[in-house]
């Protein structure tokens, strides 16, 4: 080997892993695996509830108040036929079935967690950016997010929700608001070190204008790390909601919500624990999908993680 | 080994056995060397060769996945191999020590140098508080360290690169080792501090006795330091022997390869180009401010007053030390960042102010290629999408521009195939042709190459360099040609600018500067050379050696 071959020396390795290869690799880490399907097993309970068996949510039936789990009634339709209906998670203060709440439930908690990720993501990325390649607009911007990390989360939330009327949106806002400081710290520290990698340059140097520079040779690296920061998004999403819903300010009472449901279900704790038991499982096994997805792609997509 | 004394250490048939998918089996095999007390052996070989594997298996400290699987290494008689974890720790620091290449990341930042080093003596001696301040003070004063009490009570932070690696050798020295392995020590600094430290490794090892396995990549290095030398390929040792037969007399083919791929010291003479004026600049100068509301406003002048003129086929280099300013100024003139005051003229037109607006139609005028192959390709899109993309910004389509890059990877001598390819897929010497490609697909008038011959082995530097030569002349292009290492400057350059500071302290034919430098700072530079005498003639080698 006295001269380096002209020809390609023999390839190393595969290509970039990108695409389906990677989704192949992530669903081989059976800890994204476990929560991947966890989640999309919840996300099948919230959209298939109607069939599950289950009554109208939202139907207040004063003769069967604060039934155990199990219990069972007699249900007479209009055409005077009867059915017994077993509630399966009990009844709540206002006699509705709890099971039917908390599927329905499962509709809402997995909602707010992708729109508040996917917003908080998208406004994060835009801001970062800006403040990461534009010199001048790094500081306010930067000075803002600090401003804004400075409140705690839940009372900014719990400001942003008084402002406007309490509702879906409402929540969503009040929850994206705290969460936009951290992901554009993410992408500003990202843009920050890749802007001086010399292949950023060599594309200055060919003429490349800043939009299309800035989809090509930049925003790639920003998506792993983003992605792994919305699954943390969503998780503390999901858990945020509960507690404004918990403090009664969240979603409306006559849409149920894992949080409103403990709310309502908070008062009679100590005599009927069924009102806050399930749905606080609920609760915690989605919160806990979610973070082991996260903590697995975090180990995929970063490989100075792996090993630890 | 005629050496009567026994040897500090002994590598006997070592092999090192690579894991799965690698481009060979066994990242060391048959490996056998002796160093003996009082003698520096100087184990070279390109990257990949697997010199640092073997310094990192006589320490102990190889990778868990690197496995030995075949012959021993005698340290003073005991083996290494298959001494239990406990025993390896003793051994390090009391008989054998190491120094690194990077004297910035080496060093604990939080702690003072004093007690890094105490460190040492505090696990290894039962000495006392005082004795063991006194005998650190000592090493640091023998390390020719300025003032010892005020470096004893300083953080690696506040010291220069030079100082630092004095500290690594003083913390290795401290026990008194049999052997000192050396990887790569000098190879992350200036060349006038690289001189120091090797003339402080000789006195060392001189007045300990301390045997010295020394790892490095630079011949000119070998010639100044090494009583023995081992040549490594692939794995394998090709060629051993004493300095002066190796270095001047060569037997092994690849040996012979790399030494005449080292670049002389003796610049050719070549005759002045005359072609047409492509760039000049004026009264460059880059100042950086720092400071803000509540802090003190600093002002740091990276460059000033650069005045430069290159001709179309004309090759101008800028040589300097870290700190020089010579990159600041390539990238002042390839406005990667704007200067603060001057003009860069290119053909008529003042493009030192210009904003990017106006600048991005004159940018193909002029090109970069980068020193480091392994960031200056995006890893996410093809080697074609990287040649085409600057094209295809001014107009071109991308069938058209596809074509012409594949007639530029066969003119800097790469398969046109692998367009396709991604860059990992290409060796750092391949990645530094693709990047060349790429600045030739804009058909630039100006080439700047910023240290793009630094991060690659000897014999590639070499292809690459006569590359530039090639299309300089194809192209009748007009290059300026960035570097620390004096021997390449000499190699490629008709005229050489020396920077000092920001600013320029000489200029002039190359083949003048080096016979008759003007400046003080040109001398020192050229003096502190590494085996400079080396490449001019063999019988010198030994003289240089011992210089």
């Amino acid at each position: 080997m006295s001269a380096e071959p002209t020809l390609l020396a023999p390839a190393v390795a595969a290509p970039l892993p990108l695409g389906r290869t990677l989704a192949a690799r992530l669903l081989r880490n059976p800890v994204v695996a476990l929560g991947a399907g966890f989640l999309l097993l919840m996300a099948l309970v919230g959209a298939l509830a109607p069939v599950l068996g289950t009554l109208d949510p939202t139907a207040i039936n004063p003769a069967t108040r604060n039934r155990p789990p199990g219990f069972e009634r007699t249900i007479r339709a209009e055409d005077g036929t009867t059915t017994t209906y077993r509630h399966r998670m009990g009844t709540d203060s206002l006699g509705r079935d709890v099971y039917s709440r908390v599927l329905y439930g499962a509709r809402i908690s997995l909602l707010i967690a992708v729109s508040v990720a996917a917003l908080s993501l998208a406004i994060g990325l835009l801001l970062g950016l800006v403040a990461g390649y534009i010199r001048p607009l790094d500081g306010p911007i930067m000075r803002l997010m600090d401003g804004l990390m400075a409140i705690p989360g839940i009372l900014l939330a719990i400001a942003v929700v008084s402002l406007f009327r309490a509702g879906l949106p409402a929540v969503i806002a009040a929850i994206v608001v705290p969460e936009i400081p951290r992901v554009v710290r993410l992408v500003r520290s990202i843009v920050l070190s890749v802007r001086e990698e010399p292949y950023v340059e060599a594309a200055i140097m060919a003429g490349t204008r800043l939009p299309l520079l800035m989809a090509r040779h930049i925003l790639p690296n920003t998506v792993a790390p983003l992605i792994v920061q919305g699954t943390f998004i969503a998780a503390s999403a999901i858990l945020v909601e509960a507690v404004l819903s918990f403090l009664g300010i969240g979603i409306p009472p006559e849409t149920p919500s894992w949080g409103n449901i403990m709310a309502e279900g908070r008062n009679l704790f100590r005599v009927y624990p069924h009102n806050i038991l399930y749905p606080g499982i609920f609760l915690g096994l989605t919160v806990l999908a979610v973070n082991m997805l996260g903590d697995g792609l975090r180990d995929t997509l970063d490989p100075k993680m792996t090993g630890r | 080994m005629s050496d009567a004394t026994a040897p500090v250490l002994e590598v006997e048939n070592l092999a090192i056995a690579l894991p799965g998918g690698g481009d060979r089996l066994r990242a060391v095999d048959g490996v056998s060397f002796a160093v003996a007390p009082g003698e520096i052996v100087c184990v070279v070989g390109e990257s990949g060769s697997g010199k640092s594997v073997t310094a990192f298996s006589v320490m102990g400290l190889l990778a868990k996945v690197l496995k030995p699987v075949a012959g021993s290494i005698r340290l003073l008689g005991e083996d290494i191999l298959t001494a239990s974890p406990q025993r390896l720790r003793a051994l390090r620091g009391d008989r054998m020590a190491m120094i690194f290449q990077e004297p910035m990341t080496a060093l604990n930042p939080v702690l003072t140098v004093g007690d890094q080093i105490e460190e040492v003596l505090r696990i290894h001696t039962d000495l006392g508080p005082k004795e063991r301040r006194a005998k650190v003070l000592a090493m640091l004063e023998a390390m020719h360290l300025p003032d010892p009490e005020r470096m004893h009570a300083s953080y690696p932070h506040q010291l220069s690169g030079g100082q630092r690696q004095r500290v690594m050798i003083a913390a290795a020295l401290i026990l008194d080792p049999a052997l000192l392995i050396a990887d790569e020590p000098t190879t992350a600094l200036d060349v006038t501090t690289q001189a120091q430290i090797l003339k402080l490794i000789r006195e060392m090892q001189e007045r300990r006795g301390t045997g010295v396995l020394f790892i490095t990549h630079d011949f000119g290095v070998v010639a100044e330091i090494a009583d023995r030398v081992v040549v490594m390929q692939r794995g394998r040792i090709v060629e051993q022997g004493p300095a002066a037969q190796v270095l001047g007399n060569p037997e092994h083919p690849y040996t012979k390869m790399l030494i005449a791929a080292v670049p002389t010291m003796t610049p050719a003479r070549r005759p002045p180009v005359t072609g047409a004026l492509a760039l000049e600049t004026a009264g460059l100068a880059k100042t950086y401010r720092s400071g803000g509301l509540f802090k003190k406003a600093r002002e740091v002048h990276a460059a000033a007053d650069v005045a430069i003129r290159i001709h179309r086929g004309e090759t101008v280099g800028i040589v300097g030390e870290s700190g020089s300013g010579k990159s600041t100024v390539a990238r002042c003139i390839a406005r990667l960042i704007a200067p603060s005051a001057g003009q860069i003229m290119v053909g008529d037109r003042d493009i030192a102010r210009l904003p990017e607006r106006r600048l991005r139609p004159l940018r193909r005028t002029i090109q970069v290629v980068f020193q480091d192959p392994f960031r200056s390709l995006n890893p996410r899109r093809t080697v074609g999408n990287s040649i085409i993309e600057g094209p295809v910004n001014f107009g071109a389509t991308p069938e058209a521009a596809t074509a012409r890059a594949r007639e530029l990877m066969g003119l800097v001598g790469l398969d046109p195939s692998a367009l396709a390819r991604y860059p990992h897929q290409f060796s750092g010497g391949q990645r530094q042709r693709i990047a060349l490609a790429r600045a030739l697909a804009m058909e630039p008038e100006i080439l700047i190459a910023d240290e793009a011959v630094s991060a690659l082995d000897v014999s590639v530097q070499r292809q690459v360099l006569a590359l530039l030569d090639d299309v300089q002349r194809r192209f009748d292009l007009a290059i300026l040609f960035i570097t620390h290492d004096l021997r390449v400057a000499a190699q490629i350059c008709d005229r050489l600018i020396v920077m000092q500071r920001g600013r320029i302290v000489e200029q002039g034919p190359t083949a003048e500067v080096f016979a008759r430098p003007d400046a003080a700072y040109t001398r020192a530079l050229i003096e502190a050379a590494p085996g400079r005498e080396f490449g001019r003639g063999a019988g010198q080698v030994q003289e240089a050696a011992s210089a």
